[in-house]
């Protein structure tokens, strides 16, 4: 198979401190890759080694099989956790230093349907909202209609609202072909967008995978909830786990199917009840330990 | 070339919409002019300035030397002197250098008066005549401020915007773009350049109109010695700011760096008399050659040659500053 970009064995130390610590992962063309991980995982320091921004101690990065050279940052996009853009420049002009500086840059108009920044092109850049603020800064990072796109935790700090209309812009980028490096620590994110991702905690990769491979492998059994008592079965009889709530029983089982026929046996009212799968929180607690916010 | 036209014109942009900056950059050299202009325009005409080259504290004039109405200042040199009576600093200078002689200059009321002064005490002195423009303290100390207003609007236009720039990630994001250092840092300094010497042209017209200004040099002179005067100070400035990204450590530095000069430069006084170690100290920095080069050719005169060690010197410090700084630099903070 034919990876866009392959990292090798990359390490980033800080004096004592390991922030990336043995870090490989390969990335095939056209999907949205993602980096997961608390704040402090690592997974910042990793793609701005991708992004040429920090020199590694040690290892390897391969843009279609070769050494990254400078024809890269023609080629790829970048958009920062934060940043600042020179004051007292409208979003348009903002939008036309930025396309000076590449060689084949997108038409600004272009850039601005589909980023959505029509409604605030004349405004200045940093007057902007946190929402609409993103919105400029993606066009940046698409301005040279790059090949791969790193975005770096580019929803954080925005309302629901905002993150969801960023995600339809996401998901159009990713329809036109462009692959995508994601850093992340919100789960619905990850799992609403990414077709594969790593897992990242403490400067080490703990697993990858797609986010259903990785759960099916480490969260195999669904929970299944049920109001309880008074539902006119008996918990006894049922096969796994039963955890009992206050007024809820938890079924931890392999097999939802067998418990459903399980408790129909028994002529159970199912009308209270709740299949859970698990979430990649959950995956997350269980592959560290710990929450994802800590 | 596309991508530095493009740096320099958005920071030409971010220059000219700050309302505030462009303000105080015109309005605190006025200020300053106006405040010399107002303090010195009267001086206290009760009192008559004889120069002294010699002893005199015996002798026929010494009548005239003692009365309250006179203020004797004496010299080593007799150029000196001479330089002096002519910008109408003193109003005679009496010699015993080659027989008793004195000067007066004879575009001087105040030389006319002392001189029947003195013939009315003694006839021991020969006359002799200088002639020249009264050289105010305002001529004199505007060259100071033009050459105070490059050093400020240089220093920190330059090392203060690359700081904060690199504090805020304005410059990680152009380390992402294919911009080279090269390119962002040139931009930088002819952004700076041409704002430099276009707001202090607007202040040496305003000077020029509202003072009537002493000018006795070439104009295209005046105007090089500013390029290279503007471009050491902004070397100067990018040498500062090339690693730091803290925004308070520039300004601290800033200030170390121009505040000894402001006063150690001649801006607003002279160092002629001062002890030798200080004079060596000030010329070592940029701002003395500048404000010299610069009082040269407007006070008297001087042509490009005889301003050229000040040019070379700031070429010299321009090329070592950017060289160091090329060294030094660093896009974003650790």
């Amino acid at each position: 198979m034919t990876y866009l970009l392959e990292v090798d064995h990359l390490r980033k130390h800080y004096g004592s401190l390991k922030a990336v610590d043995d870090v490989s992962f390969a990335i095939r063309p056209g999907i949205c890759f993602g980096l997961l991980g608390p704040n402090g995982a690592g997974k910042t320091t990793t793609i701005e080694i991708i992004e040429g921004i920090t020199a590694p101690t040690s290892g390897e990065i391969r843009y279609r099989g070769k050494p990254r050279d400078k024809s890269f940052a023609e080629r790829c996009g970048i958009q920062f956790q934060a940043t600042a853009l020179q004051d007292f420049l409208t979003v348009r002009e903002v939008l036309t230093l930025f396309a000076n500086f590449y060689q084949h840059p997108l038409a600004i108009d272009e850039l601005i349907d589909w980023c959505e920044l029509g409604e605030f092109s004349d405004r200045e850049a940093n007057k902007l909202s946190g929402g609409q603020k993103q919105r400029l800064l993606l066009a940046l990072a698409l301005i040279n209609d790059p090949e791969i796109v790193f975005l770096d935790e580019p929803t954080t700090g925005l309302d629901p609202q905002s993150r969801r209309h960023f995600w339809d812009l996401i998901s159009a980028i990713k329809a036109r072909g462009k692959t995508i490096v994601l850093t992340t620590h919100y789960m619905d994110e990850a799992e609403l967008l990414c077709d594969e991702l790593v897992i990242m905690d403490h400067g080490r990769i703990i697993d990858q995978g797609s986010p259903r491979q990785l759960l099916d492998k480490h969260l195999p059994h669904k929970r299944v909830c049920i109001a309880h008592p008074g539902n006119g079965f008996d918990a006894s009889l049922l096969v796994g786990e039963v955890v009992a709530g206050e007024d809820e029983l938890e079924i931890i089982t392999i097999s939802v199917e067998q418990t459903l026929q399980e408790l129909m046996a028994q002529r159970a009212d199912l009308s209270t009840l709740r299949v859970r799968n698990p979430t990649l929180e959950d995956l997350f607690i269980k592959l560290t330990g710990h929450l994802l916010r800590d | 070339m596309k991508q530095f036209l493009a740096i320099l014109v958005a920071r030409n942009k971010e220059y000219y919409r700050d309302k505030g900056s462009v303000a105080w950059a015109f309005l605190f050299p006025l200020l300053v002019i106006v405040a010399c202009a107002l303090a010195f325009s009267n001086p206290d005409t009760s009192v008559f300035r004889v120069g002294l080259h010699g002893d005199f504290s015996t002798g026929p004039a010494s009548a005239l030397l003692d009365q309250p109405y006179i203020k004797t200042v004496s010299f080593d040199r007799l150029d000196k002197a001479l330089e002096r009576t002519q910008h109408h600093q003193l109003d005679l200078l009496l010699s015993s250098d080659g027989g008793n002689r004195y000067w007066i200059n004879t575009e001087s009321s105040a030389s006319a008066a002392v001189e029947q002064l003195l013939l009315g005490t003694t006839a021991d002195f020969v006359r002799q005549e200088i002639s020249g423009r009264k050289i105010r303290y305002v001529d004199w100390v505007i060259p100071g401020v033009l050459g105070m207003n490059l050093m400020f609007g240089a220093l920190f236009g330059v090392g203060y915007v690359i700081v904060r720039y690199r504090h805020n990630g304005v410059l990680k994001r152009l380390q992402a773009t294919p911009v080279t250092a090269l390119q962002f840092l040139s931009a930088q300094m002819v952004s700076r350049l041409l704002i430099v010497v276009a707001v202090n042209g607007l202040i040496f017209a305003g000077c020029a109109l509202f003072l009537d200004l002493i000018v006795l040099g070439n104009y295209i002179n005046l105007l090089l010695i500013t390029l290279a005067g503007a471009l050491a100070m902004i070397a100067l400035g990018l040498l500062i700011a090339s690693r730091t990204a803290n925004e308070e450590l520039a300004g601290g530095l800033l200030n170390v760096t121009t505040w000894p000069m402001l006063f150690m430069s001649e801006v607003w006084f002279s160092l002629d008399d001062a002890p030798a170690w200080m004079q060596s100290l000030s010329n070592l920095m940029p701002l003395t050659h500048i404000v010299k080069a610069f009082r040269a050719v407007m006070i008297e005169g001087a042509s490009l040659v005889d301003v050229s060690h000040h040019l070379l010197w700031l070429a010299l410090m321009t090329a070592t500053s950017l060289g160091l700084a090329a060294l030094l630099f660093r896009w974003h903070k650790k």
